[in-house]
């Protein structure tokens, strides 16, 4: 009885603490609600079977809990009940799956009208680099790394020319409102993951390779970068912020940063 | 009259030991080894308890604890995930429950290979030495998450990457070596040494998880091992298998080209197996306590063995769930969520089978039971947090948050340990030949059980939120609400009354030993070999001068028209009586 009442109370508990308490989803600020979807499809799927399940072990351990004289009924197996649940459990997943696989198709299909922006991530901060008018990122390599080329830009490379860079210590970057953005991915160093809560996407930057993510931001405002893979004694500390401005803004914005063009690196390579 | 040629026909007296130490200390008696294998896996599983609170005081009262440093609670939280998981849950089901069930219920005398046995145990304590020696090296031991993942895990910017990894590698590396002693003499007893009668569908379902896991364990602790070496040579001569050109502390390191993403494929080729290798057991063992103290036969046995036997094949091809943001070909993202879906439906079924066995049973609420109910409900929520972090778009805003620690700490943290403490009063009576306190082992229970939840409940929360693991703290943090740091209060208060609560634990498995009633051989009426001993607690060679021989399955209870409410399996069918067979 006794145990019967507390799986109860669990059951109702866990429900009520999922009513009353303050902690749910970070309002959101991109597009990536079939993220959301997807996870609250799973969420009363399985808050459903939750209560299913120990509501009905509750029952079994109050109704067939030892009293004098009774005794268990032999039944060594029931292929019908097992095939009927099978069959169920089946479908229950077939409907969190479905839409978990179309979001995620979607969330690895950068649309072809999205602007380009690198994040560079480097224990224990985040720098950002812009493509320029040519909207394509100049090449780079660990070895052109030093500290008047922080990004690693290849000076031979005519592309790199017009990059924008954002290196300014505070790992603050700009995006406009509305406008679908692929963010590439990539490390000096270690592993580090792009983390914004409200924009719900994810990814490791992986060093000796590029990683994506692509979102739209759907309301300013400003957002905190968390690094979300472990990286070293200050992973707590690598913050950084994204700020979602009107167009002109950010435009504006844009503007106070350098190219690579101008650096002395450039310079002294010759570049154009 | 067939002829039996294994192993378990061969009654020639075992090599009994004359000495003191040679009984106790250099034993090659399955019972000693697997008591020496769980009092050592409980000593290096304490510590990593300690740990887990000081990183609860450290989480709810940032910086009130000087020496915990960032430094200092990086190396807490890798040692205490590789503990657990390995040290101590790992060695405790299968070192330990291993090696005392095994041979007790097939009807064996002995493991095959009693020497290979000994040695198992004497190189995983070794491997328990080297670990904890990591704690003085210079630099402390390593700080690099358990997942230990290189780059990081080799350079500067982590403590412990000079010693203490190596420390680390070396120890998991003679832990194998260990673990693979072990497993091929479980799965060698399992197949040959079997007495008459005890076909392979009459095995209690304990033996069936943990022959299962041992077998997963074979198979995946080798992509650990050479990860380990390959990282170790990285670490040490310079090759570059993980390791791209990078620069560390604004210098060049000198490799270039290695893959940190092949690691990780490595890593959790092995990682994902293992949580299985944890599960398993405890499937099998939680399955045996709820017939028994449910006199009733496990509800579908053969499904049971079955999906056992499928989710281990299974748990072979779902191991990149793990790297669903790590920058692996995203395209990998539709096969392993649907190959980790899949596996909740042979998983589910067990969950049903269990409540059903309850269902019109004649349940026994004893502690026992109780834990295993404990189980039930943990492994309910941990399971369903599963498919949200399986389903791979899911996993995106989740990974990497509280809601994985919550999530994976029910799964397979808290609901095997409940087995564990389940199984532990399930057997102590046979094992010691006393009875525990009953009182002191419910408050355990109901301590223990509605702690965790206590603990684990809101973390899932706190990570729908957004906020990541392995922080050694939030500080300022704009979309985090006070309210949270509130709830880490509360959440490590809860920690600390159950790590407290563990000492009721103790203090009566201790007492009744020395001072607890005199058991019953067989107290809770089981039907399986182990509790048909001739001897309490179970005499070297286990079964006197013959084997136990096997007529039934293992699940003999409340059958129409027994006399008593179980068969124990070696009692011969009646004249006409067909037993349930397959
Ligand atoms: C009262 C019991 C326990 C408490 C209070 C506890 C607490 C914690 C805490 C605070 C963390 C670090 C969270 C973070 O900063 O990311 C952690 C990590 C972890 N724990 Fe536990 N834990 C407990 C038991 C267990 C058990 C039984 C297992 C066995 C599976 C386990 C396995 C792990 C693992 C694998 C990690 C991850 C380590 C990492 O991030 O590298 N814990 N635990
Ligand atoms: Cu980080
Ligand atoms: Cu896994």
């Amino acid at each position: 009885m006794r145990v019967a009442i507390v799986i109860v109370l669990l059951v109702i508990g866990s429900v009520a603490f999922h009513f009353l308490s303050p902690w749910w989803m970070t309002p959101i600020a991109s597009n990536w609600t079939e993220l959301d979807d997807a996870l609250i499809i799973t969420f009363w799927v399985c808050g459903a079977v939750f209560i299913a399940l120990n509501l009905f072990l509750a029952y079994c351990v109050y109704k067939f809990s030892h009293r004098e004289g009774s005794k268990a009924t032999y039944e060594p197996e029931n292929e019908a009940l097992e095939g009927r649940l099978t069959f169920w459990t089946a479908i229950g997943i077939v409907i969190m799956l479905a839409p978990g696989l179309i979001a995620w198709n979607k969330y690895i299909t950068v649309p072809d009208d999205a602007i380009t922006v690198e994040a560079v991530g480097q224990q224990w901060q985040w720098s950002f680099r812009f493509p320029g008018e040519d909207g394509v990122l100049g090449a780079v390599a660990t070895e052109h790394i030093s500290p008047d080329n922080p990004f690693g830009l290849n000076p031979g490379d005519p592309w790199g020319a017009d990059d924008i860079l954002i290196d300014d210590g505070f790992g603050e970057l700009h995006l406009p409102l509305d406008q679908p953005v692929k963010i590439v991915l990539r490390s000096n160093d270690v592993l580090h993951n792009f983390y914004v809560p409200q924009f719900r996407a994810k990814m490791d930057l992986v060093p000796g390779t590029f990683t994506y993510i692509w979102l739209t931001p759907t309301r300013t405002g400003e957002f905190e970068i968390l690094c979300a893979e472990y990286c070293g004694r200050s992973h707590y500390n690598m913050r950084g912020l994204v700020v979602v401005d009107e167009t002109p803004a950010f435009e504006e914005w844009l503007k106070e940063f350098p190219r690579f063009g101008q650096s002395d690196v450039a310079a002294a390579a010759g570049a154009p | 009259m067939t002829t039996y040629t294994t192993i378990a026909e061969d009654t020639r007296p075992l090599h009994h030991p004359k000495t003191w130490i040679g009984k106790y200390v250099w034993s090659q008696d399955h019972k000693v080894i697997a008591i020496q294998y769980s009092l050592t896996a409980v000593g290096v599983g304490l510590v990593a308890l300690v740990l887990s609170g000081l990183m609860r005081m450290q989480l709810a009262f940032p910086g009130m604890l000087e020496f915990i440093t960032p430094d200092a609670y990086y190396q807490f939280v890798t040692m205490h995930g590789m503990i657990m998981v390995i040290y101590l849950l790992t060695a405790l089901l299968l070192g330990g429950f291993g090696n005392y069930m095994i041979p007790l219920m097939i009807g064996a005398r002995d493991m095959v290979f009693p020497f290979v046995n000994m040695l198992s145990y004497w190189v995983y304590l070794l491997s328990v030495i080297v670990l904890m020696a990591s704690f003085f090296v210079p630099g402390g031991p390593t700080g690099a998450g358990w997942t230990l993942y290189p780059p990081q895990a080799i350079t500067e910017g982590t403590p412990g990457a000079g010693w203490g990894i190596i420390m680390m590698l070396t120890s998991l590396a003679i832990f194998i070596v260990a673990f693979t002693m072990g497993g091929l003499n479980y799965v060698t007893t399992v197949l040959q040494a079997r007495t008459k009668g005890m076909t392979l569908m009459r095995m209690p379902c304990t033996i069936w998880g943990i022959f299962v896991a041992t077998i997963l364990g074979l198979l995946a602790f080798p992509a650990l091992f050479v990860a380990a070496i390959m990282m170790t040579l990285d670490n040490t001569i310079g090759t570059s298998f993980f390791m791209p050109a990078i620069i560390s502390n604004n210098v060049a390191l000198d490799h270039s080209g290695g893959s940190p993403i092949l690691f990780q494929h490595l890593f959790w080729f092995f990682g994902h197996p293992e949580v299985y290798i944890v599960a398993l057991p405890a499937f099998g063992i939680v399955s045996d306590l709820i017939a028994t103290h449910a006199r009733k036969n496990i509800f579908g046995y053969r499904m049971m063995v079955w999906a056992i036997i499928i989710i281990g094949a299974l748990s072979f091809i779902v191991w990149a769930h793990h790297m669903y943001v790590s920058g692996m070909n995203p395209y990998f993202g539709f096969f392993f969520a649907t190959s980790t879906l899949i596996i909740a439906v042979p998983t589910a079924i067990k969950v049903y089978n269990w409540v059903l066995t309850l269902w019109r049973g004649d349940i026994h609420l004893r502690v026992p039971m109780l834990f295993a109910i404990g189980f039930i409900f943990t492994f309910i929520h941990g399971g369903l947090t599963g498919l949200f972090l399986g389903n791979v778009s899911v996993d995106v805003p989740l990974s990497d948050t509280y809601f994985v620690i919550g999530h994976f700490h029910m799964v397979m943290g808290v609901s095997p340990i409940m087995v564990v403490f389940g199984a532990i009063y399930h057997w102590y009576p046979k094992i010691t030949g006393r009875m525990w306190d009953t009182m002191l082992g419910q408050a355990h229970f109901w301590i223990t059980f509605l702690g965790v939840y206590a603990i684990y409940l809101p973390m899932h929360y706190l990570g729908f939120l957004g906020v990541p693991r392995r922080y050694y703290e939030m500080g300022e943090t704009a979309f985090v609400p006070e309210s949270v740091h509130l709830a880490n209060v509360g959440i490590t208060i809860a920690a600390l009354t159950v790590g407290a609560a563990q000492l009721i634990f103790f203090y009566n498995l201790i007492y009744s030993y020395f001072k607890g009633r005199k058991a019953d051989p067989n107290p809770w009426g089981a039907t399986s070999l182990e509790w048909l001993t001739p001897d309490t607690p179970p005499a070297h060679g286990n079964w006197g001068p013959d084997l136990p021989k096997v007529y039934r399955w293992a699940y003999d209870y409340s059958v129409p028209g027994a006399a008593q409410d179980f068969i124990p399996q070696t009692t011969p069918p009646g004249p006409d009586e067909t037993p349930h067979d397959h």
